[in-house]
């Protein structure tokens, strides 16, 4: 958890220090990328709690996921379908669930503790 | 143990492009704009419009006054010889051609209104409205007849009016005019009436979408002059013989 808010930091740090944008007709498709960049790390962060985190699956799943998401969103412009719903559906639920099962296993722990006292 | 620090990493450098793509998208939300400052925008350029009309009238004024001026000089002026006296009886013959004086005669009084028909769903309402072209036929159809002059709503068309459509109004020397539409026109009144009223003429054809035209026969109508600006920027006069 801790790490993972040092690497948000850090990286909302070097977004604001070195000039990128993105162009404003893609703004609509690089925020479903970041939803799913979210879900992905909220995946990250339940799958280390349960001991069952695998480098590969994480990293291939955060790319397939941001960039399908995005060119999921630009496809259904085109079509004139809003498919970027699909998307914001899909990573809206997991991202409260995975949520709930950190949450879960932080409190479980947490007690744990004390009862060991 | 080595994999958990590993797998920390990994997530922190996630987070990490996570937290750059977060900066780029608000701050490209943050250039397009929200509503908010469409608003403001819409606020601005309204507060513009309106310095801008005003001093359009106050330029409208001035030129009216310095129009008067001009006058009182020619009158002044044609009293000193016989000379300026028959330049000015050519000046105002030309200026009535032009549409610069104001003038009365007797003439025409036409009133087009929007239709009243009751509309049946599914007709097209642009069908039951005045637009520029009605104008245009009329109009045309007047100066067809013999008019010496024609105004709409008070605006006197001259060579270069134009009369446009411009959303649910018509513009005519750049002012806008809403129905109904009274055009008021110099000439021969039975002429004029007879080619308007025409089997198959324009006001029979506007009468089957149910425009409502008026027409009034009148001994005494005041024709208004042209006020706009007259500026010839392309135009250059070719005098006799250089061709």
């Amino acid at each position: 958890m801790l790490y993972s808010l040092i690497g948000l930091i850090l990286g909302l740090f070097v977004g604001f220090y070195s000039p990128i944008t993105v162009p404003v007709i893609y703004a609509p498709y690089v925020s479903i990328s970041i939803l799913a960049a979210l879900d992905s790390v909220f995946g990250g962060i339940r799958a280390l709690e349960e001991d069952s985190f695998n480098t590969n699956i994480f990293i291939t799943g955060f790319f397939s996921n941001a960039l399908m998401a995005g060119f999921l969103a630009y496809f259904g412009d085109r079509l004139g379908i809003q498919l970027y719903l699909a998307a914001i559906f899909a990573f809206g639920v997991r991202i409260f669930q995975n949520l709930a099962i950190i949450r879960r296993s932080i409190v479980d722990k947490l007690f744990l503790k004390n009862d060991e006292k | 143990m080595k994999d958990t620090a590993r797998a920390h990493i990994m997530i922190a450098s996630v987070c990490f492009i996570l937290g750059m793509l977060l900066v780029a998208q608000f701050r490209s939300v943050q250039i397009s704009g929200g509503a908010a400052t469409a608003l403001q925008r819409a606020q601005e350029l309204s507060s513009q419009l309106k310095t801008v009309t005003d001093e359009r009238d106050v330029y409208k004024k001035e030129l009216l006054e310095l129009r008067n001026r001009i006058n009182e000089y020619e009158n002044s002026a044609s009293k000193i010889s016989g000379i300026t006296d028959a330049m000015k009886k050519e000046l105002e013959k030309v200026r009535m051609s032009a549409g610069l004086m104001a003038g009365t005669g007797q003439g025409l009084i036409i009133t087009l209104d929007d239709s009243n028909l009751p509309r049946q769903p599914g007709e097209d309402p642009n069908l039951f409205l005045i637009h520029d072209e009605d104008l245009l036929k009329v109009i045309n159809e007047l100066f067809a007849a013999g008019a010496e002059a024609v105004s709409v709503n008070g605006q006197r068309i001259i060579t270069n009016s134009e009369i446009r459509c411009v959303g649910p109004t018509i513009i005519i020397n750049s002012v806008k005019l809403a129905p109904p539409f009274i055009i008021h026109a110099v000439g021969d009144p039975d002429t004029l009436e007879t080619s308007l009223k025409m089997r198959g003429g324009v006001i029979e054809s506007l009468q089957v979408f149910g425009i409502q035209v008026g027409i009034k026969k009148q001994d005494k109508i005041e024709m208004p002059a042209y006020a706009g600006p007259i500026q010839f920027n392309f135009l250059k006069p070719v005098k006799a013989g250089d061709s």
